[in-house]
């Protein structure tokens, strides 16, 4: 093992990481204006599979309570709301963004990146998650809002692909939708406008396949886990407008350039790996640096896909916008897909993107995405061979973080793979793998 | 001769081991971690070189590992306990295919290749079963010392079924079997029946291949020793020093580590093989 330094410069403050602060720092003082102001309506939504254009067709404006979560976790202001949660009666066990955002709610919906407006619309827009669903049916209580839920069917074909029924099914909502949305806003309806938005998400969506490609290149020129979040805000946040549009067409230009200098977020990409599960927010750099310090370098992650998948092909059509709206929902959004899909997605990765091992991260309180990693995990180390590490924290609760262990079982696994490595190496060509 | 070491800093003990060039172990020292992790760690390597006979400067290179592994200021390299246990199980007994490693706060699967590598391992999170903390709470709870406790329950003729294998609700489960008039060897036998059933179920997770060894602290505990036997239905290797196989294991890496920097330096003055003068 080699004495590595603890504290590798892993970041870069290229073009698009200005952009980025840029635009999601209006984003917040949008939702500042609105909740201060009364400026614009908001419609609170889910990440997973988000039917942001329709929102935006109606010139609402797309809160995520999951972002807000995260943010304070990032931000390391979780625990108190999480407390304040648990003192209203949310158990241990529960979703800690439910508590965080719960906690938020009842604490004025003043944050340090923004104050959260209250909720014109409560739009669930995915219901894989029970406790998702509740979380918005509490928070129309506590808000006295309008719900609206949108029942999306969950992928049951071992191909993942949703039938016509399933699909018309959607849409039919999605209309019903937006006769909500032109009553609460006292817009009408402009299906032209919505095209012209869903043209928006397709051409952002293309950009965003593009970039992640770009991490199959030795070296990978950013990290598909810790460098991806930067661009997850501004893919849910502002997909549909001009401005996304902008950030991703700077993004893929400046990440080409890093392509043709052969620059990447390490010092020296020694290992490629592929991460599944959300990060452990409230411990980000901390975590970062684990991996950092061995030259590891995410080059996929399913993380990245919660909101859409776009990798593999999908688009938006700006002729069947309904349609490819609800097909977004149904099948090209990592939460809504079955297990075997999930493994396929990994295997994909690890084949395309040429990677060394695969990581998960569970997480404890949520046993929802995290349970069914244990197979996952037997699956790609005893059926594909695959070198996979299991490690377990929280996504929002930093009770549940520790990093003497999370250090300890992260270096045994670069320690093992660096042997792998070497045995690989010292064999004649195509043994020892 | 070339002397290299390895130094365990665990939750609860550290311990030191020193090797000579053929893997022969010189010396050993063992004492309680304690509050300062790093003192503890120079004091066990000193005892370790004097009981080696030795001087400091006669070994050539050190190695950390365990969980105070960074606080070996003095060492040269840290290894995580993981690879060090695989190692140092492998080199006293050499067809070890699967470690289970008992220690104060861990538990550990580890899955080995034929050169002592790591395959795969597994570990208990966040949650101390099938620990040696448990099993301190247990004997705590009964009134006994740790050392006492193995030997006893393996007399259990109708050992109880512990309902949780939570370390801190152990004592409140024991109460309740105490007030109710159990027999203390059969509430030891129900404890190491319940953690040993946990402790496989974890390994199970990288796969049990023959041969097993058991190493860590634990594994002086012959209660638990015997309860994985019958569980697994299969003989374990433990050797007497299995507490000190972490450290042994760093102790390897350390020696391999010093004889290439040897071979490094050799060749670097231009005496090594392969080169004209």
């Amino acid at each position: 093992m080699a004495k590595a330094a603890e504290a590798v410069k892993t970041s870069y403050q290229g073009q698009m990481h200005l952009l980025q602060k840029e635009i999601m720092g209006r984003y917040f003082e949008r939702l500042t204006r609105a909740a201060e102001q009364g400026e614009g309506k908001a419609a609170y939504m889910l990440i997973s599979g988000n039917p942001v254009e329709l929102v935006l067709a109606f010139d609402m404006i797309p809160v995520y309570p999951e972002i807000n979560a995260l943010q304070l976790a990032v931000k390391k202001v979780s625990l108190p709301f999480i407390q304040k949660a648990e003192e209203i009666g949310y158990s241990m066990d529960n979703c800690a963004y439910v508590k965080a955002d719960i906690g938020m709610f009842y604490s004025g919906r003043k944050t340090p990146f923004a104050t959260i407006p209250l909720p014109s619309l409560i739009l669930c827009n995915y219901v894989g998650c029970n406790v998702y669903l509740q979380w918005f049916e509490h928070l129309a209580e506590y808000a006295n809002g309008e719900i609206y839920n949108l029942d999306i069917p969950f992928s049951r074909d071992p191909s993942g692909k949703p039938s016509q029924d399933d699909v018309r099914y959607v849409v039919k909502q999605l209309e019903e939708l937006i006769g909500v949305c032109e009553r609460i806003t006292g817009k009408k309806f402009d299906y032209a406008r919505l095209q012209r938005i869903v043209a928006l998400s397709a051409e952002t969506g293309e950009l965003w396949s593009q970039i992640k490609a770009l991490t199959k290149q030795v070296p990978s020129p950013f990290d598909a886990y810790f460098d991806s979040v930067t661009m997850m805000a501004p893919l849910y946040c502002l997909r549909g407008t001009e401005e996304g549009l902008k950030f991703f067409q700077t993004a893929l230009k400046e990440l080409e350039e890093k392509v043709q200098m052969k620059s990447g977020p390490l010092p020296e990409e020694r290992f490629r790996f592929v991460i599944e599960g959300p990060p452990p927010w409230p411990y980000l750099r901390v975590f970062r640096d684990l991996f950092a310090k061995w030259g590891a370098v995410a080059v996929a992650s399913t993380y990245s896909t919660v909101g859409g998948l776009w990798e593999f092909g999908f688009r938006h059509d700006p002729n069947r916008p309904l349609e490819s709206i609800a097909e977004h929902m149904l099948q090209w959004n990592l939460t809504n897909r079955n297990f075997l899909q999930r493994y396929e997605q990994i295997r994909r990765y690890v084949e395309e993107w040429s990677a060394d091992a695969l990581v998960i991260h569970s997480v404890k309180s949520c046993r929802l995405f995290s349970a069914g990693q244990g197979d996952m995990r037997e699956y790609f180390t005893k059926e594909l061979g695959i070198s996979t590490l299991l490690v377990e924290s929280d996504i929002e609760d930093p009770r549940y973080f520790s990093e003497a262990q999370m250090k300890n079982r992260i270096d045994a696994f670069f320690e093992s793979l660096e042997h792998k490595k070497m045995v690989r190496e010292a064999a004649p060509t195509g043994e020892g793998r | 001769m070339i002397y290299a070491a390895g130094v365990d800093v665990g939750s609860t003990q550290t311990k030191a081991i020193i090797i000579n060039d053929r893997l022969e172990i010189v010396g050993r020292s063992l004492i309680d971690t304690g509050a300062n992790v790093t003192r503890a760690a120079e004091r066990t390597f000193a005892e370790a070189v004097l009981s080696a006979g030795l001087e400091r400067g006669d070994v050539a290179y050190v190695v950390g590992t365990g969980y105070g592994r960074y606080k070996v200021t003095f060492g040269d390299a840290q290894i995580t306990e993981i690879s060090c246990h695989a190692r140092g199980a492998s080199l006293l007994f050499p067809k070890t295919r699967t470690v289970i490693d008992m220690g104060g706060q861990d538990a550990k699967g580890i899955h080995v290749g034929e050169d002592g590598d790591v395959k795969d391992f597994v570990m208990n999170d966040k949650c101390a079963a099938g620990t040696g903390r448990f099993l301190a709470n247990a004997a705590e709870a009964v009134g006994l010392s740790l050392d006492e406790i193995g030997e006893l329950s393996l007399q259990a003729k109708i050992p109880v079924r512990l309902t949780t294998v939570c370390t801190v609700f152990v004592e409140s489960d024991i109460m309740s079997y105490l007030a109710q008039g159990k027999k203390i060897e059969d509430i030891l036998g129900g404890v190491h029946s319940a953690i040993a059933a946990r402790t496989i179920s974890l390994v199970r997770r990288v796969g049990i291949e023959e041969e097993v060894t058991f190493t860590g602290g634990v594994s002086r505990n012959i209660g638990m020793v015997r309860a994985l036997e019958e569980k697994l239905g299969m003989k374990l290797n433990v050797s007497p020093d299995a507490h000190f196989v972490g450290a042994l294991g760093a102790s390897i890496f350390a020696l391999e580590r010093a004889i290439k920097g040897a071979g490094d330096r050799q060749q670097a003055a231009g005496v090594g093989s392969g080169t004209t003068a």
